[in-house]
Parts: structure tokens; C-alpha cells; sequence
């Protein structure tokens, strides 16, 4: 086993007080008596009960949830669908332009993303409100999501669907029997990461959002504007601790197939 | 058959919400002032004609960015603060990828998984998170009042530093992920061979070990600095009236001065800046790829 040095001891521990002291301190303030977010004034779960009853925090993560849940499930598919085109789809006209449009969005500036967005939205007379949110999220989470299962298409050999289609599968078939539980981890990896990006976005939520419907990063940034409040601390515990367990279970499970599919390879060794 | 209704799903969706928008942006960047007034409908009129079309194009708002000297100040002001923020990044993240690579192997996935998880939590909530420790009686000046370091509190919240700091935070993994990447594929007999032939451990590092994970410094530097630019959270929360990023001036031409012409122009040419990065970024991962 490798040794660490001191050297490599230091930056480590830096590197992690640094990514997670922030975050710590937060978490440790949302249980904080005083309205005074910097002055310690005892333990309390106080700012968790007036945050439950805040109701237009409660419709806006309402809204949020909704536009997560459809945008990363339409992004999921599309982008699955893209990912293939790409990867197994040939050559076909326009197949530079597709991929571009597909890459774009990743680096585009999500100021411009929204502006350009809006304008379309008003060019076309949709009227501002969750749909306008979900065509948007699902715009630039589905490119995200065709990166992530690309990947795991280029890897797999190509000849387990091509001995599907020669035993006899349909194309739908096949790729329902065959490539989907093979490349079913990009798929919900790619799901979760589009639901974690439309969870999470103020910026393009900003500009075609309209008046109809907010959602919680659009109200938290406008109460934070307004300085630091207890308040937000405990609504970003909730949101911190929801995605720490997510994770978390995520790792659990791939753990146990992992250990699971090494005990199988194991027995498969000793019976031949 | 079926290919084709494959593609032309996803390719429809994409020229009818990611193509189509740009050319309206265009066109509305080009119009005059007066045109685009409110309602803001774009203005088309195919039935002239594209020759007529293009004689109604107006310059007049990429002229007005030229004549404000607040717009170059902030395209200016974004590249230096983007640029400066990578490097930091860079200083800061390297010795943790580096550090990461070394880690014994059983800890190598559980370390990767403490770099990711900040990625998964909220960005805003990350930003706010340094709200409360850079202010006036924020954490970071208590603890330094605390160590009898200072006498009077620090004034970081509301100025460039805590632009940089936010920047750092929130794009470390992106920093940090790929050199990791490369310098865990990197085999440690090279260095060893370095320091047979008689190298210092500094000489090996500078020689073998850098110039061996240069491709992860350049993707990592490339996926700090393109986001930077245009960055529009950090600098509205944690930077003070004085810092100029192209990405506020833009949300506020458009939100609080309801410019929609200027605004546009104002993306156009964020768009133009960002084209040399990313085309310099995606010949790296292309060379990378064929490697």
C-alpha cells in the first residue's frame, strides 16, 4: 500500500475543508435560535416550522419538482434518442449540425440561453409559465444527457445487438432486450442529472418564467439578494440533505451490484 | 424508416428551441431601436423579400456598445476575472488531483465521490453559503478578529475578491476532475526512472509529471474559464457595485432597462468572444481523443 506524504495529507485535508467548511457552517446555522445569522443564540428548529408555513416558498418548490420531473423524463428521451443517432445512426445530412446543436448548449452562457429562449417564446405568443420552463430545461438537460449515454454507447460492443437482430429480434426489439439494460446506468445517471440541473436553475427559470409561476431558485435569489436569513439557511439544509442521501443511496447501490457481480464472477471461475 | 423518425425527433426539437431562438436574437440585435419597441415581437417580413430583409438590418446597437465605454470595461473586466479565477483554481486544485492520485487505491473512488457531491448541491446555495462568511461580521473576519490577526473587519463581501473566491468554489471540481483524470492514468514507473537518472522529487514533478498531465490542466483550465465568462450568480451576489461582469450587464440591459436590442448585442458579442475558447477547447479533446 502507498504511503501518503505529508505534502499530499495537507492539500487533501485543505482541498476538503475548503469544498465542505461552507457548507457545514450553513447547515449548522439553519438550528440557530437568534434572527442574527452570524451570533450563536442557542439550538432551534424554529426557522424549519416558519419555513413550512411560507407558503410561497411551498408553491414555488412545487413548481420546481413538476418542471424537474417532466423536463429531465422528455430530456432523458430525447437525448437517449440523439445519443444513438449519433453514435450508431451512419452518416445522414445534416449529421454536422445536429451534433453541434447537440454540444452547444453545454458551454453557452446561460444568459444567452435565456434571452434567446424568451424572445423565441414571445415571437411565437406562448404565454410564460411552467410549459415554457419544461421546453427550456429540457433544451439544454437533454444535451447533457446524450453526452452521458453516448459515452457508455461508444464502449459496448456492437455486435451483441447485431446477434439480436440476426436471431431474429425486430431493431425495437433489440434495443429494448439488448442495448437498454446495457446502457440503462448513462440512462439514469443521465435522468438524474437533468433533474439535478433543472433543479438547480435560476438563470434560464428567470427569463422564461413568467409571472404565472416561480420557482425555488428564482425565490430564494430574490430573498438573498436582500441579505443573509435564517430562513434560507434551513431551506438549504432540506435542499443539502436531500441530495447528500440521494447520492449517497446511489453509491450504496452500485456498491452492492459491484460486490454482487464479483461474487457471481468468482463462482462462475471456481465451476469451470 | 424508423432511423429517420429517430433523428428527426431530437433534430426538430433542437432547430425549433436551440437554432431558431439564435436567429431571432440576431435579428432582434440588428433591428432598430425604435422597431423593437415594445411588445418586442421580432420584427420579419419574409414577403419583401431576403434582400429587403437584409436592407432593414441595423448596425446601430453594435456602434453603441463601441460608444459606451461601459460595455468594453465589462467584456474586459469578465475576461480578467475569468482568467485570473482558472488560474487560481488551477494553484488550488492541482495539488488536491494530485494528492487524489497518490491516495490509495480503496480510496480513490470515495475520494472522487467528496469532489462530486458539491457538483450535485445547489450552485446558488453554494454561492449563498460564502455570503455569510465573507460579510462585515461574517465568519471569516470573526475567526481572524478571534485569532487577534485584525482589529477591524475585512471588507471582502461586495468587492472582485469575493467574485474570485465564489468562482473557485463553485468550478473546483471542474478543475479538479480532469487533471485527476490524467494523472491517474499516469504510470509511476516514469517518475521513478526520472529519479534513477538522478532528479530531485521537484525536478521529477516539474520534468515527468506535469508536462504528462498537461492535457487535464488544459481541459479543467478550459471548463473553469468558458463558464466564468459569461457567469451572471456570482457576481450579482457576491460582488459589490463596482465589478463588472458581461453576464449582469447583460441580465440587467435587458431586465431593468428593457433594452432588448442592446441586450442582444450585448450576447452576440459575449457569443463571439467565447467562440475562440471553445474551438481551441474542443481541437484539445479531439487530439486527446485520438491519442
Amino acid at each position: 500500500m502507498m504511503r501518503l506524504s505529508w505534502f499530499n495529507v495537507v492539500s487533501l485535508t485543505l482541498g476538503f475543508a475548503f469544498l465542505y467548511l461552507p457548507m457545514l457552517i450553513l447547515i449548522t446555522y439553519s438550528f440557530n435560535e437568534s434572527r442574527l445569522v452570524t451570533v450563536w443564540a442557542g439550538f432551534s428548529t424554529r426557522w424549519y416550522g416558519e419555513l413550512f408555513q411560507n407558503e410561497a416558498f411551498l408553491d414555488a418548490a412545487w413548481v420546481t419538482l413538476k418542471v424537474a420531473v417532466f423536463s429531465s423524463t422528455l430530456a432523458t428521451v430525447l437525448g437517449t434518442m440523439a445519443a444513438y443517432v449519433l453514435v450508431r445512426g451512419g452518416r445522414f445530412a445534416g449529421r454536422t449540425l445536429f451534433s453541434g446543436m447537440i454540444y452547444a448548449p453545454l458551454v453557452m452562457p446561460e444568459v444567452i440561453t435565456g434571452l434567446s429562449l424568451l424572445l423565441l417564446f414571445i415571437g411565437i405568443g406562448l404565454d410564460r409559465g411552467v410549459l415554457t420552463i419544461v421546453l427550456a430545461h429540457t433544451t439544454f438537460s437533454m444535451c447533457y444527457v446524450s453526452v452521458v449515454v453516448s459515452s457508455r454507447l461508444v464502449t459496448f460492443d456492437r455486435s451483441l445487438e447485431e446477434a439480436a437482430l440476426d436471431l431474429g429480434c425486430s431493431p425495437l426489439e433489440a434495443f429494448r432486450l439488448v442495448t437498454l439494460p446495457i446502457i440503462a446506468p448513462a440512462v439514469i445517471s443521465g435522468w438524474l442529472l437533468a433533474f439535478t440541473l433543472s433543479l438547480d436553475d435560476l438563470v434560464i427559470a428567470s427569463f422564461t418564467a413568467g409571472p404565472a409561476a416561480t420557482t425555488l431558485p428564482i425565490k430564494i435569489f430574490s430573498a438573498v439578494r436582500l441579505g443573509v436569513s435564517p430562513e434560507i439557511n434551513a431551506l438549504s439544509t432540506i435542499l443539502i440533505g436531500i441530495v447528500a442521501l440521494g447520492v449517497i443511496s446511489a453509491s450504496l447501490v452500485s456498491k452492492r451490484n459491484a460486490i454482487r457481480q464479483q461474487r457471481e464472477e468468482r463462482a462462475a471461475e471456481r465451476t469451470t | 424508416m424508423r432511423k429517420a423518425a429517430l433523428i428527426i425527433v431530437p433534430y426538430l426539437w433542437l432547430l425549433a428551441l436551440f437554432l431558431i431562438p439564435f436567429a431571432i436574437v440576431f435579428k432582434i440585435a440588428l433591428s432598430d431601436i425604435a422597431l423593437a419597441r415594445p411588445p418586442y415581437m421580432p420584427q420579419f417580413s419574409w414577403d419583401e423579400g431576403i434582400w429587403a430583409l437584409i436592407g432593414q438590418l441595423d448596425f446601430e446597437n453594435f456602434v453603441f456598445l463601441t460608444t459606451d465605454d461601459l460595455y468594453w470595461r465589462a467584456y474586459l473586466s469578465s475576461l480578467r476575472i475569468a482568467f485570473l479565477s482558472t488560474l487560481l483554481a488551477l494553484a488550488v486544485g492541482y495539488p488536491i488531483a494530485y494528492a487524489m492520485a497518490r491516495a490509495p487505491e480503496e480510496w480513490r473512488p470515495t475520494l472522487m465521490m467528496l469532489v462530486i457531491l458539491p457538483f450535485w448541491t445547489s450552485f446558488l446555495i453554494r454561492v449563498y453559503a460564502w455570503m455569510g462568511i465573507l460579510s462585515n461580521e461574517g465568519f471569516l473576519n470573526q475567526f481572524l478578529i478571534g485569532l487577534g490577526l485584525i482589529d477591524t473587519p475585512l471588507t471582502i463581501l461586495n468587492t472582485n475578491t469575493a467574485v474570485y473566491i465564489g468562482i473557485v468554489y463553485t468550478y473546483l471540481p471542474f478543475m479538479i476532475l480532469p487533471i485527476y483524470a490524467a494523472l491517474d492514468r499516469l504510470d509511476g514507473s516514469l517518475i521513478e526512472a526520472a529519479e534513477d537518472l538522478g532528479c530531485s522529487r521537484l525536478q521529477a514533478f516539474w520534468l515527468v509529471t506535469v508536462p504528462l498531465s498537461k492535457n487535464g490542466i488544459v481541459a479543467g483550465c478550459f471548463l473553469v474559464f468558458i463558464p466564468a465568462l459569461g457567469e451572471f450568480v456570482i457576481p450579482s451576489l457576491l460582488g459589490g457595485s463596482g465589478t463588472l461582469m458581461i453576464g449582469k450587464v447583460l441580465w440587467e440591459e435587458f431586465f431593468s432597462n428593457r433594452d432588448w436590442p442592446v441586450a442582444s448585442a450585448v450576447a452576440i458579442v459575449l457569443l463571439l468572444i467565447l467562440v475562440i475558447p471553445i474551438v481551441l477547447f474542443q481541437r484539445n479533446q479531439q487530439r486527446v481523443s485520438e491519442e
